[in-house]
């Protein structure tokens, strides 16, 4: 039984005689264990199912179950279940208040979720403890450091152990240092506790870093689904570019006809090739080319990043979100691992 | 049940963070002491020379004005609150737990009305230093009043807050709203010394009778007609207001 389970969830915002379609009908799918993340430029519709998700927004349209609760006839049966962490950015805050000791929000946290009383100091020292906050208890949280305030507030989703987590841009705006720190805790969690972990960020590294499957989102829309490195492969393919020293015409004919050779570019002496496979299928490159009598004077192999992946779909890059082309009709693509 | 549970963990909260920041306290009794102690003198000669007619001594009939006042600007104004914490991210953070929503807001009402009711009673004490003398069962009658109108103004406030999340907007809907409302309720001057279309415009609004209540219990009179009005009018109000937060809070969307 997955922990998540959504069917064409919606939401439509309306302003001023204005209609915006933030989610066009999202189906999801999520084991328990896993760590799904949801990566997709700014105003994909991240936040917004999120948001759905956690009871915190009605859809407009499409149903869900999340951690054994039906979203629409339990909403409050879904948030005894789960833990959400908002993103610190925005036009809200992460969640904690500026003006309350850590202890005090800890304890708040644990008494609302109706942790029993004996549990809630033992509960709130451990969580804590696993988040390194252990000897600011007496502190104000408007004196805590960016990345201490951040652990704060995923410490409070965390306090009463449930066994779905959704944290919405957990490392956004937070030095290199303390982000891969979170995400230590982040993938400690998983390992030692078994939570379901759900992000969402359009952090390509720590999509990489900590997904196991990654959700391509864009325009409200999921356009692909799959573990990082399955999508790289199938949807990009690594560039592999070399320079020769000859006729390059003569060289692509040879290449050609290699094993997962997909595409060949020529600029000159240059050779782009995209390559099923790049590191398996470079020593049939070379010897071809040898066997041809070809001089190579240089080689490359590029790996592929998730930014490839999302221009292929979309035709546009997740990093200047600028329309590099026209989009690409976004038909979401059903990847072997992906449900 | 989890309701009066919520409503006292959300109430502790709210405590707790008033009593570490008390300035808000002091500085919402300074208007209220500033008209007491500069205001109050003229009024009460005014008074002495029979422009005015009331039961009772000249403080008596001030003092019920100043509490309204207070109740007014101090609870009115609340809804700055939420809206900060709204930015916060703390109101989605509750609202995301399986605390009672109705609870978010009545935790907080209830803070508001025990600030309330310590500033009231400064102001009263203060009020006796400089002349007001008026039987003990009037004066806790007056508080009462006073709570139940802290309570309705303190509800719609919290729920344009909520409802608009700007304070851009909150404000000047406020002080649209609470000055006529405080002129046509003859806090400082009585309105039978106005004109007729004046008095009926005032007979619209809540605040008149509810102070017209209290000045009859300050000076004594518990059981007649305008008592009756002012409890009938202020019940009513608090029940129009929390029913209309009621369904601001709880409904699914912020």
């Amino acid at each position: 039984m997955p922990i998540i389970e959504a069917r064409g969830l919606a939401r439509t915002f309306t302003s001023h005689k204005r209609v915006v379609e933030a989610v066009r009908g999202v189906s999801l799918s999520v084991r328990e264990g896993e760590i799904v993340g949801f990566l997709g430029p700014n105003g994909a519709g991240k936040t917004t199912t999120l948001r759905m998700l956690t009871t915190l927004l009605k859809p407009t349209a499409g149903t869900a179950t999340v951690a054994g609760a039906d979203l629409l006839r339990d909403p409050a049966g879904v948030r005894r279940r789960i833990g959400y962490v908002p993103q610190a950015i925005g036009q809200t805050g992460g969640g904690s208040d500026p003006n309350a000791m850590v202890t005090e929000e800890l304890t708040l946290q644990a008494q609302l979720y109706r942790v029993p009383g004996a549990e809630i100091a033992p509960r709130t020292e451990a969580v804590a403890r696993q988040l390194e906050l252990s000897g600011l208890s007496g502190r104000l949280v408007k004196t805590l450091s960016g990345g201490q305030r951040r652990r704060l507030d995923i410490a409070l989703g965390l306090v009463h152990s449930p066994a779905l987590v959704f944290l919405d841009e957990p490392t956004t705006g937070l030095d290199p240092q303390s982000r891969s720190n979170l995400w230590d805790h982040i993938r400690g969690l998983r390992a030692t506790l078994g939570t379901t972990i759900f992000l969402t960020t359009h952090y390509l590294d720590e999509a990489d870093a900590l997904c196991d499957r990654v959700l391509i989102i864009d325009n409200g829309r999921i356009v692909a689904g799959g573990a990082p490195e399955e999508l790289k492969r199938r949807i990009s393919g690594d560039l592999v570019t070399l320079l020769v020293n000859g006729d390059p015409g003569l060289a692509s004919g040879v290449l050609a006809g290699q094993r997962g050779v997909r595409d060949i570019a020529i600029d000159q002496h240059t050779l782009r090739l995209t390559v099923e496979n790049g590191e398996e299928a470079l020593p049939g490159l070379l010897r071809a080319l040898d066997a041809a009598a070809l001089t190579l004077v240089s080689i490359q192999l590029a790996r592929p990043t998730l930014d490839d992946v999302f221009l292929t779909l979309t035709g546009r890059s997740l990093r200047e979100d600028s329309p590099a082309a026209p989009a690409a009709p976004s038909e979401p693509v059903t990847m072997a691992a992906a449900r | 049940m989890f309701f009066v549970r919520d409503t006292l963990l959300i109430f502790r909260r709210q405590l707790r963070l008033s009593l570490r920041n008390p300035a808000w306290v002091i500085i919402g009794l300074v208007q209220p002491i500033l008209y007491l102690a500069f205001f109050g003198p003229l009024f009460a000669t005014v008074f002495r020379n029979g422009l005015i007619k009331g039961a009772g001594n000249a403080y008596g009939y001030f003092v019920p004005g100043l509490l309204i006042q207070l109740g007014l600007f101090g609870a009115a104004f609340v809804g700055f609150t939420i809206i900060a914490d709204w930015r916060y991210g703390v109101i989605e953070r509750l609202r995301v737990t399986p605390v009672s929503r109705l609870a978010i807001l009545a935790g907080r009402v209830l803070r508001d009305v025990v600030t309330l009711f310590v500033q009231a009673i400064v102001l009263v004490l203060a009020g006796v230093a400089f002349g007001l003398r008026a039987p003990l069962a009037g004066v806790l009658i007056g508080l009462a009043f006073i709570a139940v109108v802290a309570v309705s103004l303190a509800a719609v406030s919290y729920t344009v807050g909520l409802l608009t999340k700007s304070e851009d907007v909150l404000a000047p809907a406020l002080n649209m709203v609470m000055v006529p409302l405080m002129l046509l309720s003859g806090i400082m001057l009585p309105l039978t010394l106005g004109p007729g279309w004046l008095q009926g415009i005032a007979r619209a609004t809540p605040f008149r009778y509810i102070i017209d209540a209290m000045r009859e219990a300050y000076a004594g009179q518990y059981l007649n007609a305008i008592m009756v009005e002012g409890i009938a009018v202020s019940i009513g109000l608090a029940a129009v207001c929390l029913w209309l937060a009621g369904r601001v809070f709880v409904r699914q969307n912020a």
